[in-house]
């Protein structure tokens, strides 16, 4: 098995054969992670440090978890009370850091490119937990991995990704990932969500819905940021809702055993009808918090198995 | 008297035309400080002074460099009156027109005086200050014009900050167009390039970072022009930089407007993709556009449509570029590399010698109404000797300036600066 990367920057960066590696261990990471009184010593002695330069409730909690799990020393540093408001620039914190000797530093930072910039200045692994607009990898894998799971491949799928294209990490992310794995991917959205040049992806754009679901395989809906719903790139909540919310009726016009996705949290009643979000039968809503632990357990042992072999 | 003789050179006179100046082997003779005669067939005459064999190298006029950012007053650390004056003596430039845009802002008379007698003191090129056109760059109220004129300012520009309210902007270049003044607009729709850091398409989309529509340039183009049909006044855009804003820079020349463009070298040489993973020295002011755009842009400085070409010279400090891209300092240093970076249009074929020359010297000399910038008898001899031929990896460590933030930073370049002469006087020779 070979994974030949020191940092999890992007998805960029892996080939379909890495990602098939990271999914498969993933895969197996999902019993420990259900089973009781269960913990692995993979990640003992190790220090995994979560570093939110950005607000974070569920990505770092499921860090969290995914490293102590593992037996990993996890601890949790909230960037925007510390020290970046003393005026310390990113390098010297990532200098700071790099004295303490982690092993692992899970990054999310609100400017694109910022974790890889920090990633050259220190000697462990850094796992990029969301950069600005650019990257989030461990979501766009375990979307993957909820969708293997679901539809028993991860190629030849059709798969619409929904909403606010423009300002999503999760959506560059996706369209990297399941581009690499030969899917067909559609991009839904008003034009003013949706970013510049965005069709020399190799991707679908449509700004109708109906057109954009229909025989469709998987159904990811976007987060819309309150801050863009006033006016600015849409007219109002409600008109946002009927064009671009999924409801019942639109959603028929995927395939029958199409599922729904959504990374959280979840704006009801606006890009998503609640009845459909908790439907059993179409949205994996929950299936995704669930595979985000076992993703980024998979994650870490990989870049932890690289450190090894670094220090041997 | 003082005499010196070039021979032995090959002579790049832009005033020539681009055939006869692109290549005649000849001798320059300087008297005083000034070409005094070329000859163009027979031995070097003899001379009682100095005689600078040239060995068949390139001598052409000094480079005008207009928009230099020198850290006086305000950002010494970043670059001083001396280190600028140094990298513009090795890179060729015979004269730095600075900008206003220093901490505090050259915006009155007495700091413009300041900075000239900087300059004086510690420069060996020669220095034309530009000032501000409102005050503190604020885009309220207009600055001292005509004070500033008589304290030497050669133009007046708020640098990269547009002058938003156009009744302002208007009153401002009615003003100005009653003493002649130059003024130097920065062609750009500020609302729309706000908080912008590279240009929309697929590169920033695929680096999520914030971008602007190169259509926002055309659209301040237009405003701006606009403006001087309105008032009349002499207008220069700093840098035009994408092919859609061509087609309205050229009718404002066709319809007699006196109107002028430039560009920075790096929107030559470089485009978007360059940035690579987030490099902070490729973040500039406008942003690094695409490559069709580049290709536009080598051929209107080809036909003239675009005049002058300049280092758009930016210094930042190390402190200032090791951010995140979006958070980084905008810009590069030039004056040292302006000539090489240029050279690579001549050696892809793409601008003869004279054309390169006639951007790079000839009209910005003529813009400013100063008597270089060509070979002809009696114009100043600032001269610039230099091999196209020499190639060299660029080290950033090597240069002159205080800041090192250069793009070309571990890139293959050709052409190399072999003296430089300001006035008949030696301020750079490579041993």
């Amino acid at each position: 098995m070979s994974f030949p990367h020191r940092h999890l920057l992007g998805i960029e960066q892996l080939t379909p054969p890495q990602i098939v590696t990271l999914l498969d261990l993933a895969d197996s990471y999902v019993g420990l992670s259900r089973g009781k009184g269960e913990h692995s010593t993979i990640l003992a002695g190790l220090t995994q440090i979560n570093m939110f330069f950005e607000n974070s409730t569920r990505t770092q909690a499921s860090f969290e978890l995914a490293g102590k799990r593992l037996g990993a020393d996890v601890m949790n540093m909230a960037m925007q009370a510390s020290s970046i408001k003393k005026g310390e620039t990113l390098i010297d914190t990532a200098l700071t850091l790099n004295a303490m000797h982690p092993d692992l530093l899970v990054v999310r930072h609100p400017h694109s490119g910022a974790v890889s910039l920090l990633a050259q200045k220190v000697n462990c692994a850094v796992l990029n937990a969301g950069d600005g607009r650019h990257e989030h990898p461990t979501q766009a894998l375990l979307d993957a991995l909820t969708i293997r799971r679901a539809k028993g491949r991860l190629h030849r799928l059709v798969i619409a990704i929904c909403g606010d294209i423009a300002h999503s990490r999760v959506a560059r992310s996706n369209i990297l990932l399941l581009g690499k794995m030969e899917n067909r991917i559609r991009l839904v959205g008003p034009p003013t969500l949706m970013p510049a040049g965005i069709e020399e992806f190799g991707v679908e754009v449509y700004d109708d819905m109906r057109e954009g679901l229909k025989d469709a395989d998987v159904v990811m809906m976007l987060r819309l940021q309150k801050e863009r719903m006033d006016g600015g790139f849409i007219p109002s909540e409600r008109e946002y809702f009927h064009r671009y919310g999924l409801d019942a009726e639109k959603l028929a016009l995927a395939k029958p055993d199409a599922i729904v996705m959504h990374p959280g949290p979840m704006n009801r009643g606006v890009e998503i009808d609640g009845t459909i979000a908790d439907d059993i039968n179409r949205s994996v809503i929950q299936d995704q918090v669930e595979m985000g632990v076992a993703v980024r357990m998979a994650a870490m042992d990989l870049l932890a198995r690289n450190l090894g072999a670094q220090a041997a | 008297m003082i005499r010196i003789v070039f021979a032995n050179a090959t002579l790049i006179d832009p005033e020539a035309g681009p055939d006869a100046g692109n290549g005649a082997r000849g001798h320059l003779i300087v008297s005083d400080g000034k070409i005094d005669a070329i000859l163009t067939s027979g031995e070097a005459p003899a001379s009682d002074g100095t005689v600078v064999d040239c060995k068949g190298k390139m001598l052409a006029p000094g480079l005008i460099d207009i928009g230099v950012k020198v850290g006086e007053p305000g950002e010494r650390h970043k670059e001083s009156y001396k280190s600028a004056g140094l990298a513009a003596a090795a890179g060729g430039v015979t004269t730095m027109v600075t900008r206003p845009d220093t901490e505090p802002v050259i915006d009155n008379p007495e700091t413009l005086e300041f900075v000239t007698r900087r300059a004086q003191a510690e420069t060996p090129v020669r220095v034309l200050p530009m000032a501000a056109l409102t005050k503190g760059r604020q885009g309220r109220e207009m600055t001292e014009i005509g004070f500033l004129m008589d304290a030497g300012a050669v133009a007046f520009t708020d640098c990269a900050r547009v002058v938003t309210d156009t009744k302002v902007f208007s009153r401002a270049l009615t003003y100005a167009r009653s003493l002649g003044a130059l003024v130097i607009g920065h062609p750009q729709d500020p609302a729309l390039s706000a908080g912008a850091v590279v240009t929309s398409g697929k590169f920033a989309s695929l680096r999520g970072l914030p971008a602007v529509s190169p259509m926002a340039e055309r659209m301040g183009l237009d405003r701006d022009i606009a403006v001087v049909e309105m008032t009349g006044a002499r207008y220069h855009a700093d840098q035009i930089t994408t092919a859609r804003a061509l087609p309205a820079l050229e009718r404002a020349k066709a319809n007699g407007f006196d109107v002028t463009a430039g560009i920075s070298v790096h929107h030559l040489t470089l485009n978007e993709f360059d940035i690579a993973d987030y490099r902070t020295f490729f973040k500039l002011t406008p942003p690094l556009r695409s490559e069709d755009d580049r290709v536009a842009m080598i051929e209107a400085v080809g036909s003239g449509l675009i005049d002058i070409v300049c280092s758009m010279h930016s210094p930042q400090d190390e402190e200032s570029k090791r951010l995140p891209f979006e958070e980084a300092a905008s810009g590069a240093v030039g004056l040292e590399t302006l000539l090489p970076a240029a050279l690579r249009l001549y050696h892809g074929g793409h601008l003869t010698l004279a054309q390169l020359f006639r951007a790079l010297s000839l009209k910005p000399a003529q813009r400013l109404g100063l008597p270089g910038g060509r070979l002809g008898k009696g114009a100043p001899a600032d001269l610039v000797l230099f091999d196209p031929n020499i190639p060299f990896v660029m080290d950033r460590y090597t240069l002159k300036s205080k800041s090192l933030n250069t793009p070309f930073d571990e890139q293959r370049m050709e052409g190399r600066v072999l003296g430089t002469w300001v006035g008949g006087k030696e301020v750079y020779r490579t041993s």
